[in-house]
């Protein structure tokens, strides 16, 4: 694996797969009364976020405590309008503190990039999710996730329904699971389908109900309210017609096959993108995606870190 | 340092034409004479850089070097009042110098705004004082650039500082009525009005030149449309109350297409490109590094194409640089939070040798023509874009197309580093700069 991990697209088929079969042998961790392996003991990780995000914040600070590193949270809030402490201050600050691996999760579309490309630090990046760019760790528990439901993505059928705009999951998620073999449809009213996303080597659509039937998975992507205002952009007129034309309801769920999983990457907006029977159905994977989260963190993680030590690996 | 001194130029390419000496004497050409019988017998020669004769007149040896009239930019920040940390008067028209401009329209987006006489008399003296390249203040065309009521424009174009040339670039005057009355209004002493063309609505929060690109980078787009039809409007709108409209910095084919449609028409427009939109693409978007985040945004390779295209045939009359220093920490950051802007004085000749000269869409004389006589023309200026001929005033810049030099953006003039060409070769250096027949440039460092 690369020293960093910035985008899906930094991970070849070999490379994403080495971290699913990694994941496999952690996950089983989880099982065990004593959920600590000694494989990072003595390394830093610092989570260093400039966004809140408790969830995402929680699952990299178990899966680096389960391999017995040392965590530190950074929380570093500030944003375009209220300059806070640059992000090459704060870097030179961790890169003091000789972190070993910085989980970055930032408002700014590439960040990570800036952090990892800057000289300012030697450590490891990992991108957190940033701006409305990607986040590659959530492609990979979703991936991972899959996986363990369907076996093999090769020529599975993923739905992607929602705010694909301002949406890093989606884009990480475009990226990733095509290079697993998978074919992705991108769902969305046209006003939040990105302008060139022709480009993306997927599929689009705007009309949910002639995609469920084939789909193998699908993808529920969060989408805020304020988005149907001015202020936020105007992209559709309103919570209840986005609702009925794109949210994924029981008689939408009966559209679908046998085998096929409902998937969120939360938080969920219930009544919004999903209900609640869906939310809390058989289909629903959701909560397991938060378990498979952490097993892939700690993947990550885990062949970033051993990979670069003089020591090796324990 | 005196304009007695006087200056023998043996041998330069006239507008890339015929070798040609130049003798420059009390601030004017004083004679200007094809040596093309002679030239190969000195061929021979090894160069002996300045030198001087016994009656005391310096001789610059320029065989295979272009002359061309001093340049004239039209669109350059140079910060001052207000931003005295990325720029001044003095360093920025050094910069401009070491360009080969001897004219520079000073924008009016300063703190305090350029929108009062003695703001831009002020700005205007400052040239004065530096004397390394003449400074034309722009004024703004509303007051503090908020786009709600006219500045005082006729008092600005009676000051000291004759103003010509109105923007509020940086912020598109948006409000189609006020547009309207601004073009209006400075028909009454023969103004122009300088547009930023980019409406904002479709513009909010934007990054980058909105394509494919800026979906996978999530970077909000900046979509070519935004330009576009404020340009269309605009070039209506001269048209209706016969005004003149200069376009600034156009970075798309389609604003091209309307631009030459509008002179198709007989409308009074004029357009200008900056250096950067003829050579970079929205490509390097994909570094996150701030240093190429511009506004208007660095478009695809066909937009280049086009602008190459337009610039060739006239559509477009000038190239500007949109100068923009930055200090470091304004760029040293992520994109979403970095300043818009570039460097352009120092780069702007060797990009448009490399964009239109050695492409061979446009010679020497072109290249004159786009960044020296059309610019005095669309600024009013009577002392600059003037031919090399004998009586005229000496304002002439010598250069030499055979080099090739990585760009160093700690050597800059600017105070600010935020070239986009660091680490690049471009072609060709200004060698000596003269302003009213006194060297600012020689031997390609400030005299």
């Amino acid at each position: 694996m690369k020293h960093h991990l910035l985008s899906a697209a930094d991970l070849d088929r070999t490379e994403a797969e080495l971290v699913l079969s990694t994941a496999e042998e952690l996950r089983s961790l989880a099982d065990r009364p004593i959920k600590k392996l000694p494989a990072l003991r003595g390394r830093t990780v610092v989570n260093l976020f400039f966004e809140d995000s408790t969830r995402t914040r929680i699952s990299f600070e178990a899966a680096a405590k389960r391999l017995s590193a040392d965590v530190i949270n950074f929380s570093a809030k500030g944003s375009s309008l209220s300059k806070g402490e640059s992000l090459k201050d704060t870097a030179l600050t961790l890169e003091a503190m000789g972190a070993d691996a910085v989980v970055i999760r930032h408002w700014a579309s590439g960040a990570p990039h800036l952090l990892a490309n800057s000289g300012w630090v030697r450590s490891s990046v990992v991108n957190a999710g940033d701006g409305t760019h990607e986040h590659p760790t959530q492609a990979l528990l979703d991936a991972f996730t899959l996986w363990r439901h369907l076996g093999s993505l090769d020529g599975r059928r993923v739905a992607i329904v929602g705010d694909v705009l301002h949406s890093r999951v989606a884009r990480s998620n475009a990226i990733l699971l095509r290079t697993l073999g998978a074919e992705v449809t991108l769902i969305a009213p046209p006003t939040l389908l990105p302008v060139g996303v022709g480009g993306w080597g997927v599929e689009t659509s705007y009309d949910i109900d002639a995609v469920l039937p084939k789909a193998d998975a699908v993808m529920m992507l969060r989408v805020q309210r304020e988005r149907m205002s001015r202020e936020g952009g105007g992209f559709f007129p309103s919570a209840r017609e986005y609702s009925r034309r794109y949210g994924l309801d029981s008689r939408r769920m009966g559209l679908l096959q046998d085998h096929t999983v409902v998937m969120h990457p939360g938080p969920m907006i219930r009544g919004m993108e999903i209900t609640a029977d869906v939310a809390d159905s058989d289909r629903s994977v959701i909560v397991e995606q938060v378990t498979n989260g952490v097993a892939v963190r700690m993947a990550v993680l885990y062949l970033l870190l051993s990979g670069n030590e003089s020591g090796g690996a324990e | 340092m005196s304009t007695s001194t006087s200056y023998l130029v043996k041998g330069a390419k006239l507008l890339g034409g015929k070798p040609t000496d130049i003798l420059i004497e009390d601030g004017v050409f004083a004679a200007v004479v094809s040596t093309s019988s002679t030239t190969r017998e000195r061929g021979s020669t090894t160069r002996e850089g300045t030198s001087t004769t016994r009656d005391g007149t310096e001789v610059v040896d320029a065989e295979g070097w272009v002359a061309l009239p001093g340049l004239v930019d039209l669109h350059t920040h140079l910060r001052e009042p207000g931003r005295e940390d990325a720029e001044t008067v003095e360093t920025g028209t050094q910069a401009a110098a070491l360009g080969g401009f001897t004219a520079l329209h000073a924008m009016a987006n300063t703190d305090p705004v350029a929108d009062t006489a003695g703001v831009v008399e002020q700005v205007w003296r400052l040239g004065r004082e530096a004397g390394h390249c003449d400074v034309f203040p722009v004024g703004a065309v509303t007051l503090g650039l908020r786009g709600e009521q006219l500045a005082e424009l006729g008092a600005m174009a009676d000051s000291a500082a004759r103003v010509r040339v109105f923007s509020d670039d940086g912020k598109c005057v948006s409000d189609a009525v006020l547009m309207r009355r601004a073009l209006e209004y400075v028909k009454a002493f023969g103004g122009v009005v300088a547009q930023h063309a980019q409406e904002p609505r479709l513009t909010t929060d934007a990054q980058m030149n909105e394509g494919e690109l800026s979906g996978r980078l999530g970077l909000r787009g900046w979509p070519a449309v935004a330009e576009e039809a404020i340009i269309a409007r605009d070039c209506l709108l001269a048209a209706h109350v016969e005004s003149r409209l200069h376009v600034c910095h156009v970075s798309t084919a389609g604003s091209v297409a309307i631009i030459r449609w509008a002179k198709s028409e007989g409308w009074n427009v004029t357009a200008e490109v900056c250096p950067h939109h003829l050579l970079l693409t929205d490509e390097l978007a994909a570094t996150y590094d701030p240093v190429y985040k511009v506004n208007p945004p660095l478009r695809s390779a066909s937009d280049i194409d086009a602008l190459r295209v337009g610039l060739a045939d006239g559509t477009i009359d000038a190239v500007a640089t949109d100068h923009a220093p930055h200090p470091h920490e304004d760029k040293d950051c992520e994109w979403q939070s970095a300043a818009f802007g570039m460097l352009g004085l120092e780069t702007a000749l060797s990009v448009v040798q490399e964009a239109m000269v050695d492409t061979g869409l446009l010679d020497w004389a072109g290249v004159a023509e786009r960044m020296s006589f059309r610019p005095a023309q669309i600024g009013r200026l009577s002392e600059h874009g003037r031919p090399i001929a004998v009586g005229e005033p000496a304002n002439l810049v010598l250069f030499d197309p055979s080099t090739s030099t990585v760009v160093d953006a700690m050597g800059t003039a600017s105070l600010s580093r935020n070239t986009p060409y660091a680490g690049r070769a471009l072609p060709g250096s200004v060698m000596a700069t003269f302003l009213r027949g006194r060297p600012t440039v020689l031997d390609g460092k400030l005299a």
